[in-house]
């Protein structure tokens, strides 16, 4: 992080970033759901030049057993990052950071879940970064939340969760790699939508009480987009098409 | 089953849930008031540094080890700062020897978090040779005493230690070997205050106690710089918040640090 009245031109003259974003528009966003044989639910989203893949095992027995909780489910979350997911290779065995962000990307995911539907039993989540991008964490959380769903896991609702940030003294939404780096603030956020609850709250760098308002409500904005995308993608997957419609139609006919 | 120090817990968690809506707490503080903080500091004369807080009956250690090693490649001009936790077994009954673990990790990164990102540590006059040899400062944080609240107390700890820490003074010879001359403060630009705040039900309290924490929804860390500006948040616990409590979170955030700021400066 460099010092606020060092410019780093990461915003034009324009006011266009080093991507050609507007300060407040998100990143392209795709998802996909149900793409992994064996897991009971998969999703994989690309947000700019990440590419994350997320599975769900579970509920199933909880291994080793002495971990399960007599009135819930024990929701597990397993970030990681592939050695070839970033400029230099990482190191394969989990880091310090990797452990945090499991154990915050979890805590983000369970309040969605009804965890007391399946005593003693585990709902694992496992995450791979395939390539990072700045932000992998809140889209870590956006794609395993779909993941869950596909699963077909009972959720009070789906997660979403987006960063906003200070990039040259300016507050921008969804901040890329270099943005991250460079830029002089992060703040990744996750929302419930429905019940407006935040899941999720980190913040690195330096804003004042009045940057911090505005980044935090840009981050709830980035978060209701993502949510769209996360409906649409699920409604892609899982609503009956028009033709199929019409193709068993037919046959009751016949 | 159910053992007895369940029952005794559940009748607490009722009694501090009933306390709460009078704005009331167990221990008889108020909302936003800490428990009494004392800082003791150079304990430890091997460390460079050192500073045992306790916040109530939570005992936090620090050490600090300055040494000499080769900096990150992309801050080659720069000092390297790590911090590392122990919640060591004496600590409490539920913590288990062995490697740390996420909470000990998450512990350490906020306490990071809170220095680096108030550039308190001046890195960039922690460079020996550049891209050769920097001084490296090891923050160990020692959790002697687990009753609630770790987080603030090594964090205040932590930067106690700190400013109290002294560096040997290098010199650089001809053939690139370094030799230490005299012993200087370790050069700091701020002084980060961490304030942890846990939600019950619909409160919001600073500094939980332990029992507070044991049944508290989730808690939000606050980390603020000498000029009061945000600088680093940690959100933990399966809870979920509202936007309000974050706002007036941060608020609260904001008047405690000046507050504890104080008390740890002893000025």
């Amino acid at each position: 992080m460099v010092e606020g009245s060092q410019k780093k031109n990461l915003i034009n003259k324009k006011g266009l970033r080093v991507d050609g974003r507007k300060p407040d528009e998100l990143r392209s966003t795709k998802f996909e759901i149900g793409l992994l044989e064996k897991a009971m639910g998969s999703a994989y989203v690309e947000q700019g030049k990440n590419k994350i893949i997320a599975a769900v095992y579970g509920p199933r027995e909880t291994h080793p057993r002495h971990l399960a909780l007599q009135d819930r489910a024990l929701l597990r979350c397993r970030y990681h990052m592939a050695p070839f997911s970033v400029e230099e290779r990482k190191r394969p065995a989990p880091s310090r950071r990797e452990i945090e962000l499991s154990k915050v990307i979890g805590e983000a995911l369970e309040p969605a879940v009804f965890v007391d539907l399946y005593p003693r039993a585990s709902i694992d989540v496992f995450i791979e970064v395939l390539q990072s991008d700045g932000g992998s964490r809140c889209a870590s959380i956006s794609v395993a939340s779909l993941a869950l769903a596909d699963a077909g896991i009972p959720l009070r609702d789906l997660v979403a969760s987006c960063a906003a940030g200070k990039v040259d003294g300016e507050i921008v939404l969804d901040l890329n790699d270099d943005e991250d780096k460079l830029g002089e603030a992060d703040l990744p956020v996750a929302l419930m939508p429905q019940s407006e609850s935040i899941t999720l709250l980190q913040m690195d760098g330096n804003f004042s009480q009045k940057e911090f308002e505005s980044a935090f409500n840009l981050a709830l904005k980035g978060c209701g987009q993502i949510y769209d995308l996360q409906k649409q993608a699920l409604k892609e997957k899982y609503s009956i098409k028009k033709e199929v419609l019409e193709d068993l139609e037919g046959e009751k006919e016949e | 089953m159910v053992d007895s120090s369940e029952i005794i817990t559940n009748v607490m968690e009722r009694r501090i849930t009933k306390l709460l809506v009078q704005d009331k707490r167990l221990d008889g503080r108020g909302l936003t008031d800490y428990r009494e903080i004392k800082v003791e500091t150079g304990l430890i004369e091997k460390a460079d540094g050192s500073a045992l807080v306790s916040l109530g009956n939570t005992k936090v250690l620090v050490g600090i080890k300055v040494d000499v090693g080769e900096p990150y490649p992309d801050t080659p001009d720069e000092g390297v700062q790590t911090v590392n936790a122990e919640l060591v077994p004496l600590a409490s009954p539920v913590f288990e020897p062995g490697p740390p673990k996420e909470d000990a990790i998450e512990l350490a990164r906020v306490v990071d978090r809170g220095i680096r990102e108030s550039k308190a540590i001046d890195v960039k006059k922690l460079c020996i040779i550049p891209g050769k040899k920097v001084y490296i400062v090891f923050i160990d944080v020692y959790v002697l005493d687990h009753d609630g609240n770790m987080i603030d107390a090594s964090a205040m700890a932590s930067i106690a230690a700190l400013a109290i820490s002294k560096i040997p003074v290098y010199e650089v010879k001809k053939n690139g070997e370094i030799e230490i001359t005299t012993k200087k403060s370790l050069p700091l630009n701020d002084y980060p205050i961490a304030v942890t705040i846990a939600k019950i039900e619909d409160s919001l309290l600073v500094d939980p106690s332990l029992e507070e924490e044991n049944m508290m929804d989730t808690r939000l860390t606050i980390s603020l710089n000498n000029n009061n500006d945000i600088c680093a948040i940690q959100k933990g616990g399966i809870g979920t918040l509202k936007k309000n409590d974050i706002l007036n979170a941060a608020n609260i955030a904001q008047k405690k640090a000046k507050e504890i700021r104080k008390i740890v400066k002893g000025k």
